[in-house]
C-alpha cells in the first residue's frame, strides 16, 4: 500500500466525502462526523509517512494510473510540498476534533452533515492543488476549493454570511479564469501541462511574449486567492462571516496553498533565473505589494473591533511575509518565506480556535467580549498569549525564526529596506496582541467577564496543540531544518 | 494603421476572446444586479474557453477520431483533443461556480427581499446582527 500513498492521500478522502450523503442516513452528523475523522486521519498519516520518505529520498514520483509524465499525471512530492501536505492535513484533523463540540456553536442541527461533507471536499482539494504535479490538475483541484470555499462561507450564521460567500465566489472565479488562461497561453507555448516538462522547455521561450503574459494572468489570479494586497479585499468578511469551524482552517491554510502554488510556479516551472534576469519589473512589483501588505495589514488590524476580522486583516500581513520569500530568492529568504507557512498555520488557527471558543460563550466575536477571559477560562487565555507572541516574532517563538531568516535573506538579498519594513510590521502587531493581552489578563476587577467557562476539551486541545507548536517550533530547529531543505530543492 | 488591421484580421479568434473577456468583466464590475453580475462571469469563462478551442485548431485538420474500414478519411493531419478535453473539465467547473452562485443569490433574495447590490450593502449597515432568514439549506 505504501507505494500508492500519494495518490491515496486524495483518493481517500474524496471518496469518503461521496460516501458521507449516503452513510450519514444512518446515524446523522454522529456518522458524517467519524467518516471525515477517518478520512482526515489517513491523510494526515499518509502526509507524513510522505514527508518521512521524503527525507530519504528526497523526492517522490507517482505516475497515475500507470501512464508516465507527459501523457498521464504525475503526483510529485519534494520536501516542501510534504510540508505543506502535513501542514493542511494536521490542520484539517485539529479543526475537525473541534467540530465535534463545536458545530453546534453555529449551524442548525440539519445542516451538519452537508457541511461536514463540504469541508471534507475542501480539505481534499487543497491537498490535490499541493501534490500534483501537472498544472490543469492543480487549476481542477483549485475550483475544488473554491466552490466548496464559497459554500463553507455561505453557511455562516449571520444573512451578511450569505453575501460574503456571493463576493468571494465573484472575485474568486476571476482569480480562478485567469489562472485558467495563464495555464492556456502555457500550454500555447510550450505543448505541455506537466510542471517537469514545462520547467524543461520554458527557458527556451523566455522572450515569448505569451510565456510573458502567462506569468502575469497566473500570479494575479494567485494573488487574489491568496489575498496578497490590495487583492485582500474578500478576505476579512469570508473570515468572519464563515462558520467557526470552517474559518479555523479556512484562515489557517487555504491562503498559505495558493502561496505555495506561487512558490511552485516561480521556482519550479519558471526558475528562478526567470524573475531575476526577465522580469525584474514583475519582481519589484510582487515585492512592493508584498512589503505594502506586511505594512498596512496590520495597521488595518488596529482598527478592528470584531475579533475575526482583526484576524482577517493579520493574515493580510503575514501573507506578504510568505509571498517575500517568492522574490528575495535568496536561500535564508526562501527558507524563511516556507517556513512562515508553517508557523503562521500554527498561530492563526490557535488563534481562530479562540474566535471559536469565544463564539460558542458569547455568540459573538467582539473583542472588547474577550475582557476578564483569563480568569475564568485560563487555557484559552494561554492559547491567544502563545499564538499572540508568535504573530509578533517574540524570541522563542515559531514567528521569530522565520523572520530572523527571512531579514538575513533580505540583507543577503540586497534589500536591506525589507528589514525595517518587517520591524515596522511587528511594531503594529504588538499593539494588537497588546491590546488583547491586557483584556485576557488585566481587565479591571469590576468588569464580569462575558466568557464565563471554559469550552470543552475537545474545543481546548487543537487551540492548546497549535499554540504549543508555537512554542516547539521556536526552540528547535526541526522544522528550520525543513524549510532549508525545501528551499534547497527549490533554487537548485 | 493597415498593418495593425491586418494582424486584428489574422488573429480574429483572439480578438473576439478579449473583446469578450472584457465585456465580461465590465458586467461584473459595472452591474449591481447579482444575477447580471454571473452572466458577465459566464461570459468571461467562456471567452477563455474559446480561447483554449482556438489554439487547438489545425490547419487542414480534421476530428481525431480512428475510423475503420469504409469511410476512413485519407488524411492524416488532426485537431489537438487535448484543449477541447480540457475545456469540457473547465465547462463543468463553470455549471458548478453557477450552480453555487445562483443558488447563493436565491438565499440573498430570501434573507434581503432584493439582488441589488447597493440595498444589500444599505441593509447591512442599517441593522448589524440579523441571523439568516432561513435556518435549513
Amino acid at each position: 500500500m505504501h507505494e500508492h500513498l500519494p495518490v491515496l492521500v486524495i483518493v481517500v478522502p474524496l471518496m469518503t466525502a461521496l460516501l458521507i450523503p449516503l452513510l450519514s442516513r444512518f446515524g446523522g452528523v454522529r456518522t458524517a462526523w467519524t467518516l471525515v475523522a477517518a478520512a482526515l486521519g489517513f491523510s494526515t498519516y499518509a502526509s507524513w509517512a510522505l514527508l518521512a520518505r521524503v527525507g530519504q529520498e528526497g523526492f517522490v514520483r507517482y505516475a497515475m494510473g500507470g501512464w508516465l509524465a507527459p501523457t498521464g499525471i504525475e503526483y510529485v512530492v519534494d520536501p516542501l510540498n510534504a510540508m505543506v501536505l502535513v501542514m493542511v492535513s494536521s490542520v484539517g484533523v485539529l479543526a475537525t476534533l473541534w467540530m465535534a463540540r463545536g458545530l453546534a456553536v453555529d449551524l442548525a442541527p440539519e445542516r451538519r452533515s452537508g457541511y461536514l461533507t463540504v469541508f471534507l471536499l475542501f480539505v481534499t482539494g487543497l491537498m490535490g492543488i499541493t501534490i500534483t504535479g501537472d498544472v490543469f490538475n492543480l487549476y481542477v483541484f483549485l475550483e475544488i476549493s473554491s466552490i466548496t470555499s464559497y459554500v463553507l462561507i455561505g453557511m455562516g450564521r449571520r444573512r451578511q454570511a450569505l453575501y460574503a460567500g456571493y463576493s468571494y465566489l465573484i472575485v474568486g472565479s476571476i482569480g480562478a479564469t485567469f489562472i485558467l488562461l495563464g495555464i492556456g497561453y502555457l500550454y500555447q507555448a510550450t505543448g505541455t501541462l506537466a510542471m517537469a516538462d514545462l520547467a524543461e522547455r520554458l527557458p527556451e521561450l523566455f522572450h515569448q511574449r505569451n510565456v510573458l503574459t502567462a506569468f502575469a494572468f497566473v500570479t494575479v489570479g494567485l494573488a487574489v486567492k491568496m489575498a496578497l494586497f490590495p487583492l485582500h479585499g474578500w478576505q476579512p468578511s469570508a473570515y468572519s462571516q464563515a462558520p467557526a469551524g470552517a474559518s479555523i482552517f479556512l484562515a489557517a491554510t487555504a491562503t498559505k496553498v495558493s502561496a505555495y502554488t506561487l512558490y511552485r510556479f516561480v521556482y519550479t516551472i519558471y526558475g528562478p533565473r526567470f524573475l531575476i534576469d526577465v522580469l525584474p519589473t514583475a519582481r519589484d512589483l510582487i515585492l512592493v505589494s508584498a512589503c505594502a501588505g506586511i505594512v498596512f495589514g496590520p495597521l488595518l488590524a488596529l482598527r478592528q473591533s470584531d475579533l475575526k476580522r482583526l484576524l482577517a486583516y493579520s493574515s493580510v500581513g503575514q501573507i506578504g511575509t510568505i509571498v517575500l520569500g517568492v522574490v528575495l530568492l535568496d536561500p535564508a529568504g526562501t527558507a524563511g518565506g516556507i517556513l512562515h507557512m508553517w508557523n503562521h498555520a500554527a498561530a492563526k488557527g490557535a488563534l481562530f480556535c479562540v474566535a471559536g471558543a469565544l463564539a460558542a460563550r458569547t455568540g459573538g466575536t467582539r473583542v472588547k467580549d474577550l475582557a476578564g477571559l483569563g480568569r475564568r477560562a485560563p487555557w484559552t487565555g494561554a492559547t491567544v498569549t502563545i499564538a499572540g507572541l508568535s504573530m509578533i516574532g517574540v524570541p522563542l517563538t515559531a514567528g521569530f525564526q522565520s523572520k530572523w531568516l527571512l531579514a538575513t535573506g533580505a540583507l543577503e538579498a540586497g534589500m536591506p529596506l525589507v528589514v525595517p519594513v518587517l520591524l515596522l510590521s511587528s511594531l503594529f502587531t504588538v499593539i494588537y496582541v497588546w491590546r488583547i493581552g491586557m483584556l485576557v489578563w488585566f481587565a479591571p476587577d469590576d468588569v464580569e467577564p462575558k466568557v464565563t467557562s471554559e469550552v470543552p476539551w475537545s474545543m481546548r486541545i487543537p487551540g492548546l496543540v497549535l499554540a504549543g507548536l508555537c512554542l516547539v517550533l521556536g526552540v528547535t530547529s526541526w522544522a528550520g531544518t525543513w524549510a532549508q531543505a525545501a528551499a534547497e530543492a527549490l533554487l537548485r | 494603421m493597415d498593418d495593425l488591421l491586418r494582424e486584428l484580421v489574422r488573429h480574429y479568434k483572439y480578438v473576439i476572446y478579449a473583446l469578450l473577456m472584457v465585456i465580461g468583466l465590465y458586467a461584473i464590475i459595472a452591474k449591481g444586479h447579482l444575477v447580471k453580475k454571473i452572466i458577465g462571469l459566464n461570459l468571461l469563462q467562456t471567452a477563455v474557453f474559446l480561447f483554449y478551442l482556438s489554439i487547438g485548431r489545425v490547419k487542414g485538420g480534421t476530428v481525431p477520431v480512428l475510423w475503420e474500414g469504409d469511410g476512413a478519411p485519407v488524411t492524416p493531419i488532426y485537431e489537438n483533443p487535448v484543449p477541447h478535453v480540457l475545456m469540457l473539465t473547465a465547462i463543468v467547473v463553470g455549471v458548478s461556480t453557477t450552480a453555487v452562485a445562483l443558488a447563493l443569490v436565491v438565499r440573498i433574495h430570501r434573507a434581503y427581499g432584493t439582488v441589488e447590490e447597493v440595498e444589500i450593502l444599505a441593509a447591512d449597515e442599517d441593522e448589524a446582527d440579523e441571523p439568516t432568514g432561513d435556518a435549513g439549506a
